[in-house]
C-alpha cells in the first residue's frame, strides 16, 4: 500500500469538472485588462517553478521513454537500431513477458476481491457497535504503515517450510505442510496472501468514512418500510449507498496490486521458474538487470497502457451506474 | 448499523474483531518474539512466543552493526523530510494558481497534472536513471529526494482543497495590498493546513516504503533507505540468522509505527482523505 506500489498518487477516482471560471473582483471594463494581465502574470510566475519540474521530471522522460520503446537500445552499447511498431510486437511473442503479464492478473485477481470484502466487513463490525472501535481501527491500519521490505521478511520467516509457524500450526492440526514460496503452484497465492494482509486495513478505512457519509436517516426510514433486520437494512441502504466507494477502493486496490513489487523483490526475485515474475519485476530486470532499455521501455509503455485503461474503465462506470449523491 | 446492540450480539461482535485482531496482529508478534530468541530456539521452539534464552542484545547488536543502521534511518529520515518540503513548496503555488487564478495556459498545465496523474514512476525510472547517470548522480542522496520533488497529486489534492476556500478571504488579502505570491504562503497555506498534513503523511508512508527507485540508483550501503538497507542486511547475512534478521526488521519498522502510534487520528484521517480525493 503506502506500500505499495509506493505511490498512490497516480489514482484518479475524479474526473476533473468541466472548468469552473475561478473567481475575479468585479472591476470596470477599463480596467478588467490591466487586471486580467496581472492576474495571468501572477499565475504564470507561480506555477513557473512546477512547470520546469513538469518538463524535466514527467514530459522529457515520458518522450524519452516512447522513443526508447522503439528501438533495441541496450545501455552501453553504442548504437541501435529503430524496430518501430515490432518492438511491440516482439513482446506478444515474449513468453517471459507473457507469463508475467499473466502472472501479475493472477495476483490482482486474488488480492482484490479477498481485501475488499475483507476490508468491507472490518468497517461493518466496526460500526456495529461502540466497544473499542478506535482501538480496532488502529490495529488493522498497523500493516498500513508497517515497511513492506521489512514484513515481506517476517512473512518468510512466518512461511518457513520447515519450522514457520504458519506450517507448525498447520501440522497441529493435522494439515500438511505446503511450501509457501518455493513451490511454483504456491507462491503467488502465498504472495497475494502479504498482499491482501497489507491491503485490508486500508480498505477498511476507506469504507468507514463512507460509511459515517451515510445519512442515519435512511435506515430509519428503510426500518419503517419493512427492513427490520441489519441483513436486509444492509442490503437496502448500506450496499447501494457505499457504490461510489466501493468502485473507488476497488480500483485503488487493483491499482496498487497491479505494482506489486516490494514483496517479490524480497522474497522470490520472480522464482521460482519465474512463476512469480511480476510485471515490474520484469520491467526491472530487462531494463536494469539485463540492461535492455529498448524492451523493457516497451513493456513500462504497456505497463502505463494498462494502468489507464483501468481508470478508464472505473471512470466509465462512475459515468453511468454509481450516482446516489 | 443503528441503535444498540443487544448484549450477545455486543459480545460477538467483540469477540470476531479480537479474532480478527489476532489474525492481522500475528506476524508483529512473531517479529517482535523472533527478534529475541536465539537461532538455535528458531529453529527448534516451534510456537513459543517467550524465549527459553534471551538472545535480544545479540541480535539487535548484530542488526545495528552489520549495516550503518544509525546513518540508514537517517538516510531516510532525510530523504522523506526532504521530498516532503519540496513537494509542498512546488505544489501549493501552483495549485493555487490553478484553482483561483485565470490565464491562459491553465488547461495544458491541468492536462499536465492528469498525464503525471497516469505516470507511476516505475514506468519513467529507464529514462531519468539515463539521465541521473549522465549527470553523475547515481549513489548521492539528492538523487533519491530530484524525482519526487514534483507531486502532481499534491497539486491535485491541493487545488480541489484551495477551490473550497472563499473568494472573499483572497480578495480581502489583496486589497490589504499582499503580492499574490504572499498570499500563498500567509493566507492559503494556513487554510489549507488539513490538506497539507494530510499530504504530508501520505507522502512521508509512500517514500519511506519505497523500494524500486532506491534500488535502481543506489548501491552503497551507506547511502541506503530503510528498505534498502533492510535487502542489505539480507544479503550480508547469509543462512537463517531469523533472529538477527527480525531484530534489523523491528528496528527499521518502528519509527513509522511509533509515529502512527503518537498520532493515530491524524495518519487515518490524513490517509482517508488522499485515499478518496486523491
Amino acid at each position: 500500500m503506502l506500500r505499495d506500489g509506493p505511490l498512490r498518487e497516480d489514482l484518479m477516482p475524479e474526473v476533473l469538472p468541466p472548468e469552473d471560471l475561478p473567481p475575479r473582483g468585479a472591476p470596470r471594463d477599463a480596467a478588467r485588462g490591466e487586471i486580467d494581465r496581472h492576474e495571468a502574470r501572477a499565475a504564470w510566475l507561480l506555477s513557473l517553478p512546477t512547470l520546469v519540474l513538469m518538463l524535466l521530471l514527467l514530459v522529457l522522460p515520458c518522450a524519452a521513454l516512447v522513443a526508447l520503446s522503439l528501438t533495441d537500445a541496450e545501455l552501453g552499447v553504442p548504437e541501435m537500431h529503430f524496430l518501430g511498431l515490432d518492438a511491440y510486437l516482439n513482446l506478444l511473442t515474449d513468453r517471459d513477458f507473457i507469463r508475467s503479464f499473466r502472472n501479475t492478473a493472477v495476483y490482482v485477481g486474488l488480492v482484490t476481491p479477498a481485501s475488499v470484502v475483507l476490508g468491507l466487513v472490518l468497517a461493518l463490525l466496526i460500526e456495529a457497535g461502540t466497544d473499542l472501535r478506535a482501538f480496532f481501527r488502529s490495529v488493522f491500519f498497523l500493516p498500513v504503515v508497517a515497511l513492506t521490505v521489512a514484513m515481506a521478511s517476517v512473512w518468510q520467516y512466518l512461511m518457513h517450510p520447515s519450522f514457520g509457524p504458519i506450517n507448525l500450526m498447520l501440522k497441529l492440526v493435522g494439515l500438511p505442510s505446503v511450501n509457501w514460496l518455493g513451490s511454483s503452484d504456491i507462491v503467488l497465492p502465498a504472495l497475494a496472501l502479504i498482499g491482501i494482509w497489507q491491503a485490508v486495513g486500508f480498505n477498511m478505512v476507506l469504507f468507514l468514512a463512507g460509511l459515517a457519509g451515510i445519512n442515519r436517516d435512511l435506515y430509519a426510514a428503510a426500518e419503517m418500510d419493512g427492513a427490520r433486520s441489519a441483513w436486509s437494512r444492509f442490503w437496502t441502504v448500506t450496499w447501494p449507498m457505499l457504490g461510489p466507494t466501493t468502485l473507488f477502493v476497488v480500483t485503488i486496490t487493483v491499482i496498487n496490486a497491479v505494482k506489486v513489487f516490494e514483496t517479490v523483490a524480497t522474497l522470490t526475485q520472480g522464482g521460482p521458474a519465474k512463476s512469480s515474475d511480476v510485471l515490474l519485476w520484469t520491467i526491472y530486470q530487462e531494463g536494469f538487470v539485463y540492461l535492455h532499455v529498448g524492451t523493457a521501455s516497451a513493456m513500462a509503455v504497456v505497463f502505463i497502457v494498462v494502468l489507464m485503461a483501468l481508470l478508464l474503465v472505473q471512470t466509465r462506470i462512475l459515468e453511468r451506474k454509481v450516482h446516489y449523491t | 448499523m443503528i441503535g444498540r446492540l443487544s448484549p450477545p450480539a455486543r459480545a460477538a461482535r467483540l469477540a470476531l474483531l479480537l479474532l480478527l485482531a489476532g489474525i492481522v496482529t500475528f506476524p508483529f508478534l512473531f517479529m517482535i518474539s523472533t527478534s529475541l530468541k536465539p537461532q538455535s530456539e528458531v529453529f527448534a521452539s516451534g510456537l513459543a512466543l517467550v524465549p527459553q534464552h534471551w538472545s535480544a542484545a545479540e541480535n539487535f547488536a548484530k542488526a545495528v552493526t552489520r549495516i550503518p543502521m544509525a546513518r540508514i534511518l537517517m538516510n531516510g529520515v532525510i530523504v522523506c523530510a526532504s521530498i516532503v518540503v519540496f513537494q509542498i513548496v512546488f505544489a501549493l503555488p501552483a495549485a493555487y494558481a490553478l484553482a483561483k487564478l485565470r490565464f491562459r495556459g491553465r488547461e495544458i498545465v491541468l492536462a499536465l497534472v492528469i498525464l503525471g496523474l497516469l505516470v507511476p514512476i516505475h514506468a519513467i525510472s529507464i529514462p531519468l536513471y539515463a539521465a541521473a547517470r549522465s549527470l553523475n548522480l547515481l549513489n548521492t542522496l539528492s538523487v533519491l529526494v530530484a524525482p519526487f520533488t514534483l507531486s502532481v497529486f499534491a497539486i491535485f489534492l491541493f487545488r480541489q482543497f484551495i477551490k473550497s476556500i472563499p473568494d472573499d478571504l483572497i480578495l480581502a488579502a489583496r486589497s490589504d495590498g499582499l503580492s499574490e505570491n504572499a498570499i500563498v504562503w500567509r493566507i492559503i497555506l494556513p487554510n489549507a493546513w488539513p490538506a497539507a498534513s494530510a499530504f504530508a503523511i501520505f507522502s512521508v508512508v509512500a517514500h519511506w516504503n519505497d523500494l524500486y527507485w532506491p534500488l535502481i540508483s543506489i548501491s552503497k550501503t551507506e547511502l541506503a533507505t530503510p528498505p534498502l538497507g533492510l535487502l542489505f542486511f539480507r544479503a550480508a547475512e547469509a543462512g537463517d540468522d531469523y533472529g538477527a534478521l527480525m531484530a534489523a526488521t523491528v528496528v527499521i519498522t518502528l519509527p513509522l509505527i511509533l509515529f502512527f502510534l503518537a498520532a493515530q487520528r491524524l495518519f487515518i484521517e490524513g490517509m482517508t482523505m488522499t485515499g478518496l480525493k486523491g
